[in-house]
């Protein structure tokens, strides 16, 4: 069982302008800081990827991603390329900037010890090393610590890679071709935020056997969001997020 | 804990404990008045409402009778047992100064807000309770219809004068409301107005 932690590409391909690339396992949880003005690439390296993620303001972390305040500001239920991330705070934590597969979840939230355990089976360290069943919930508790966050901060997640419709009825609906290998999706951050992701399946994925897929983050330098825009532009009211992001940052 | 009954004005926050077995009816007295609620575990406030579990283990983005309430840990905090309305919301989280800055314009700033309400109601109830425990909310009464193409929008309310929703809580849980003074959009049909809370029924212990 290998367990190879990260993967830094070699050095003739590696863009001009990247600052780091990772490669994150099957399954891992992940935490960094991605500084306003960066700008972090996920591509799913296999079919069927999910990548939970939580997000907050790194210099003020009771300030985070609101699910809520994001999907009604936009009008939409899902977030794709032009959306942005917003904190409870009306600001912008972060841009979707480039998105290969036009949909990302974040109504489902997280799978958790209980519902593994059920569909998966008993899949512990001392019997699968480090290919144990891990779970959303405790994954994201587990990096939060590191922070000295706990159960107060397990906030409504972005699962990326992931496409989840609601019927007329307001059933939910998992679409299992959704995510191609090679898929990407690129956030811009706007502030400093501290970003917590894992790789754990998404907890509506009916497939039978507990198989997370690595994802590859690149990370590089492009400068926050310039005056011309494409998610500045996309409605007046991310205008005003724009706005009130800017106010903390005079440039 | 014994039977309360009590109107809340419009606009203004309520907070108070129902024992695990009593039964919690919230009534929408004039019609189309969102009321936005959160629920805590009682005797362990950072065990709370979670609207993401609660969608994904139902299936479904509305809630209604039969809904089980879950809190992030997964447990089921109260069941929706009878409801005349059909249909509450919680997508749509609760309105705060800065949302509102946002979604209508720099000048709204001043107006009152849910969440205003929440973090004052918390402050005064002096239990160590503040912006942290603010997760995304239930909106009784509220309409925000999901499309499949994956469209949101607040819309015109489906509740009317004296239509309620009554729930039975499995666990001795604080509850925390505001009384929605939103003005800016359907939600409170751009007139808010006051609601009844009423608890009663015997308890058990959880």
């Amino acid at each position: 069982m290998s367990s190879s932690t990260s993967l830094t590409q070699p050095e003739a391909l590696t863009p001009p302008d990247e600052l780091w690339s990772e490669q994150l396992q099957p399954g891992e949880h992940w935490s960094g800081v991605l500084r306003r003005g960066t700008s972090l690439r996920l591509t799913a390296l296999e079919p069927r990827a999910n990548v939970a993620a939580m997000m907050y303001n790194y210099e003020s972390l009771p300030e985070r991603y609101n699910m809520a305040d994001t999907l009604k500001a936009q009008h939409t239920a899902f977030l794709t390329a032009g959306c942005v991330c917003y904190s409870d705070m009306g600001r912008v934590l972060c841009s979707i900037t480039a998105d290969s597969c036009g949909w990302h979840d974040t109504i489902c939230g997280l799978s958790d010890a209980a519902m593994v355990q059920a569909k998966f089976g008993a899949g512990r360290f001392q019997q699968r090393r480090n290919e144990f069943f891990r779970n959303g919930r405790d994954s994201m508790l587990n990096e939060l610590g590191k922070y000295g966050l706990g159960k107060r901060d397990l906030i409504a997640c972005i699962n990326f890679f992931t496409r989840v419709t609601a019927d007329e009825t307001g059933a939910l609906h998992f679409d299992p071709q959704h995510c191609r290998g090679g898929d990407y999706v690129e956030l811009r951050f706007e502030m400093h935020t501290l970003l917590v992701l894992s790789t754990c399946p998404h907890p509506l994925d009916p497939e039978s056997h507990y198989r997370p897929r690595p994802v590859m983050l690149r990370a590089r330098v492009t400068g926050p969001a310039p005056r011309q825009d494409a998610c500045r532009l996309r409605c007046e009211e991310n205008a005003r997020g724009f706005r009130n992001t800017e106010m903390m940052f005079p440039s | 804990m014994s039977a309360r009954d009590e109107v809340v004005a419009a606009g203004e926050p309520w907070i108070g404990t129902v024992a695990a077995g009593q039964l919690l009816r919230i009534v929408d007295l004039e019609g189309n008045q969102a009321v936005d609620t959160l629920f805590y575990n009682a005797h362990d406030t950072a065990e709370r409402y979670s609207a993401v579990d609660t969608i994904r283990a139902q299936g479904n983005i509305y809630l209604t009778t039969g809904s089980a309430l879950r809190s992030n840990l997964g447990a089921t905090m109260l069941t929706i047992v009878e409801d005349t309305c059909g249909r509450h919301d919680t997508l749509g989280g609760a309105c705060s100064a800065e949302s509102n800055t946002v979604r209508y314009a720099l000048d709204k700033r001043h107006m009152h807000s849910c969440r205003d309400n929440f973090l004052l109601a918390l402050a005064q109830h002096d239990g160590g309770l503040g912006k942290r425990d603010l997760p995304s909310n239930i909106n009784f009464f509220m309409n925000v219809p999901v499309t499949p193409e994956g469209g949101l929008t607040f819309a015109d309310g489906i509740s009317a004068a004296g239509r309620y929703v009554q729930l039975r809580a499995h666990m001795d849980v604080l509850v925390l409301i505001s009384n929605c003074p939103q003005l800016n959009n359907p939600c409170n049909a751009y007139n808010p107005t006051p609601i009844q809370i009423q608890i009663r029924g015997t308890t058990r212990s959880s």
